[in-house]
């Protein structure tokens, strides 16, 4: 973009946002003074801003290792997320566990249920590499991104379904499509309260836990990719799928490879966002996996760390947009910032490596 | 972005196909013997249209329930057997949006008006889609009735809450094609203000879910608070497909209301709604939770867990099981025939049934506009809950309410409220 058609666009854009802005509850000496007189409330958003950030970039990282690898937008994704919830919630009901029972009686259940969330949902994600994307490959780039959606189609028909057997289990209450109650299992410890701090920041261990497992995730993928052998392979085979090939890595493995990383990173995400939320429904994968994919571009799809960045700023704008401007535009807002930053930097915020491949 | 919004391009597509499908094959299993007496003059048709497909649907099966009880009772046929009575039960919600779907709507609408037989269209659920079937359905004065669209801008003019153009809006051929046989949410949001005022309320927070029944209703719910004394701190609309509210929970617990009232439906996420407001601190004996009839359902006690203890809704009208005299026999008769409990709509689609089978037995001939004249004219028709008649409007004259609250997971009849 030119120089000035950069400039253009910024007038534009600062203007639509001094105009639209306080429609949308712009009003800053409002929200300065909110803010001066309740700096805790300001805390306490930034807090539930992190947590669901850090959700949304593990599902985020979902997009953009599959992207970096093979360029393909998985819009499955999000609904593998949502099935990863449905697993959970089923799991913990053959356990025996539900929303009377204690957090020490629920350690062993909830460690099981995350393996068996993961495990089967790295497989359908591999699965459905094997089946509905692998035979794509060297298609036109549309075909294998139809069937992404046709994938998706069919994981949402699965939930519906999954979430009308009550006849076999009962967690899934009396209708098929209703949300569904996921038991109340972490601790609700107050931290700064047992720590003798008095203050009306509500930061329990549940939110403690949440975060905790959400950066393990994405420090452990991080060094995973950066430092492993089988990390190097993916990076290599995300920058130049033949020259990979000729130095022997095996290429179909390494995609099958990060389908299963990314298929395990939903299933852990669904557990989270059932223990978090408290509440699963069929259709939830559809918007978080808006979010998520937002997230991933907001961030420079193809780039894990900016996966990450995108997540927190999501989670972070809304959080802020709910408190100080109005719940009703924090879509709006959210989808602002993208455009802006899109304008200045094409390829998001990290967006190097992709630019580096066109 | 441009894939993104392809892909949801595609995906309304493919859906349509999907739905056009299926109702092809439904149209297929209806009522036995429907087509083969198409042509001649001795049979009428019924079709109603709810949304089967979403978490309504335990709601609107037993509407239909409703509506086959009294047409069974009438062994589907009027005027002294003269008349055979068709019906046939359309959907009009899709499994993607896993609600009413506006396409799907209009779709069925077209499809009454299409079929020569059809006299009366008994829907819709929502009021949203009424507004898309009405004016397709005046033009070809078939008359419709609804069991549960409680939006006033339908039938009337309310100062604050209806646009300037309604209701003539949906009445292109200048004719009244629609009644409803419940009353409407002006009323509602009265009778909400009011039982809030009873129950101490002083400080009381808003939200909506941005669609026409639960904005309407919190509208006129705001204005009646308002006049009773009750402090409104700030009404907003959420986003109902948001994972979470926990931020703009943090926000209303910080102005210290004694009561948010939402404005909608279960499947907007009110069960989320009610969670977070406890997790972050809201405790049900400081702040109450109110909402309307579209939360008035088994879904939302399940959906909110032990969250939703505590919670409470108006409905106008009475339980079923509540129901006396008429009532009471037609509740009886319902559960032996379905084995199930009647969710509180059902008694409506009885009635609304009645209506109609009422005005072919005064016309006795398959004719649209007459039928739709008697229907209008609607006199002291004995109802399950009392005797009404429709007034000017298409709008029952009989209203009584209902306040319920959550006990252990289940909706439980706390008191009758009154206007």
């Amino acid at each position: 973009m030119k120089r000035w058609q950069k400039i253009f666009l910024f007038l534009a854009l600062a203007y639509s946002v001094l105009l639209l802005g306080p429609i949308a509850g712009l009003d800053i000496p409002r929200i300065t003074r909110d803010v001066v007189s309740h700096p805790e409330t300001l805390v306490q958003q930034l807090l539930i801003g992190l947590i669901n950030g850090a959700i949304i970039a593990i599902i985020a990282l979902g997009y953009t290792l599959v992207y970096g690898i093979i360029e393909l937008i998985n819009f499955a994704h999000g609904d593998l997320y949502m099935l990863g919830a449905f697993t959970s919630l089923t799991a913990l009901g053959a356990f025996g566990v539900d929303g009377s029972a204690t957090f020490q009686a629920s350690i062993l259940p909830i460690f099981l249920t995350l393996i068996l969330a993961t495990t089967i949902c790295a497989g359908l994600n591999v699965l459905t590499e094997r089946f509905a994307y692998r035979p794509l490959r060297n298609a036109p780039r549309l075909a294998p991104l139809i069937s992404a959606i046709g994938v998706s189609f069919i994981f949402q028909n699965i939930g519906l379904f999954w979430g009308g057997l009550r006849a076999f289990l009962p967690v899934m209450g009396n209708n098929a499509a209703a949300p569904k109650d996921f038991p109340d299992l972490l601790p609700h410890i107050n931290i700064l309260k047992s720590l003798g701090i008095q203050s009306n920041i509500n930061f329990t261990t549940k939110e403690l836990i949440v975060l905790v497992a959400a950066l393990a995730l994405m420090v452990g993928l991080q060094l995973f990719v950066q430092y492993t052998r089988p990390g190097k392979a993916m990076r290599a085979v995300a920058q130049n799928r033949d020259a990979a090939r000729i130095m022997g890595i095996n290429v179909d493995q390494i995609i099958a490879l990060t389908f299963l990383i990314g298929g395990g990173l939903a299933g852990t995400a669904g557990l989270l966002i059932g223990l978090y939320n408290n509440t699963i429904v069929f259709t939830m994968g559809f918007t978080a996996g808006l979010r998520a994919f937002t997230a991933a571009v907001l961030g420079g799809i193809g780039n894990i760390i900016g996966a990450m960045l995108g997540g927190v700023l999501i989670g972070l704008i809304s959080a802020l947009s709910d408190q100080y401007l109005s719940s009703r535009w924090t879509n709006a807002w959210i989808f602002a910032v993208l455009v802006v930053i899109l304008v200045f930097r094409p390829g998001g915020l990290l967006g190097e490596n992709v630019q580096e491949k066109v | 972005m441009n894939l993104c919004f392809q892909k949801s391009r595609i995906r309304h597509f493919i859906w349509v196909l999907w739905v056009i499908s299926i109702c092809s094959s439904c149209g297929a299993n209806g009522q036995p013997g429907g087509d083969a007496s198409a042509d001649n003059g001795n049979t009428v048709k019924i079709v109603s249209s709810f949304p089967l497909t979403g978490s309504d649907v335990g709601q609107d099966q037993t509407i239909v329930n409703g509506i086959k009880q009294a047409l069974s009772e009438a062994n589907y046929t009027a005027c002294s057997g003269k008349l055979k009575i068709d019906y046939q039960s359309l959907d009009d919600a899709t499994a993607a949006s896993g609600k009413w779907d506006p396409a799907q709507e209009t779709a069925n609408a077209n499809k009454a008006v299409a079929e020569k037989n059809v006299v009366a269209y008994i829907g819709t659920f929502n009021s949203g889609a009424a507004k898309l079937s009405i004016p397709i359905l005046n033009q070809a004065n078939i008359f419709m009735v609804s069991p549960a669209n409680t939006y006033p801008g339908l039938t009337k003019a309310v100062k604050g809450s209806t646009a300037p153009n309604e209701p003539n809006v949906y009445y292109p051929n200048g004719k009244r094609n629609y009644a409803r046989v419940v009353a409407t949410d002006d009323l509602q949001g009265k009778l909400a203000a009011n039982w809030a005022k009873l129950l101490g309320v002083k400080k009381v927070y808003i939200l909506d879910d941005q669609e026409l029944y639960g904005k309407g209703i919190a509208d006129i719910f705001e204005e009646d608070s308002k006049k009773l004394g009750i402090q409104v701190l700030g009404h907003e609309g959420i986003d109902p497909k948001a994972a979470d509210y926990k931020a703009l929970m943090t926000k209303i617990k910080a102005l210290n209301p004694d009561l948010i009232y939402f404005g909608g439906i279960t499947a907007n996420n009110a069960g989320q709604l009610v969670k977070d407001m406890r997790s972050v601190g809201m405790a049900p004996d400081q702040v109450k939770f109110m909402g309307p009839d579209g939360i008035f359902d088994q879904a939302f006690a399940d959906a909110a867990g032990p969250a939703g203890n505590g919670a409470y809704a108006t409905f106008l009208g009475l339980p079923p099981k509540e129901l006396t005299g008429a009532g009471q026999k037609w509740y009886k008769s319902y559960k032996s025939t379905y084995h199930s409990e009647p969710e509180p709509y059902a008694s409506y689609g009885y009635e609304s049934a009645e209506v109609v089978i009422n005005a072919i037995n005064k016309v006795c001939k398959n004719d649209r506009d007459a039928l739709r004249e008697a229907a209008m004219n609607t006199k002291d028709l004995k109802g399950l809950s009392g005797t009404f008649s429709f007034d000017k409007n298409g709008d029952t004259t009989l209203a009584i309410g209902s306040g319920n609250e959550v006990k252990n997971g289940k909706w439980t009849f706390v008191k009758m409220l009154k206007f």
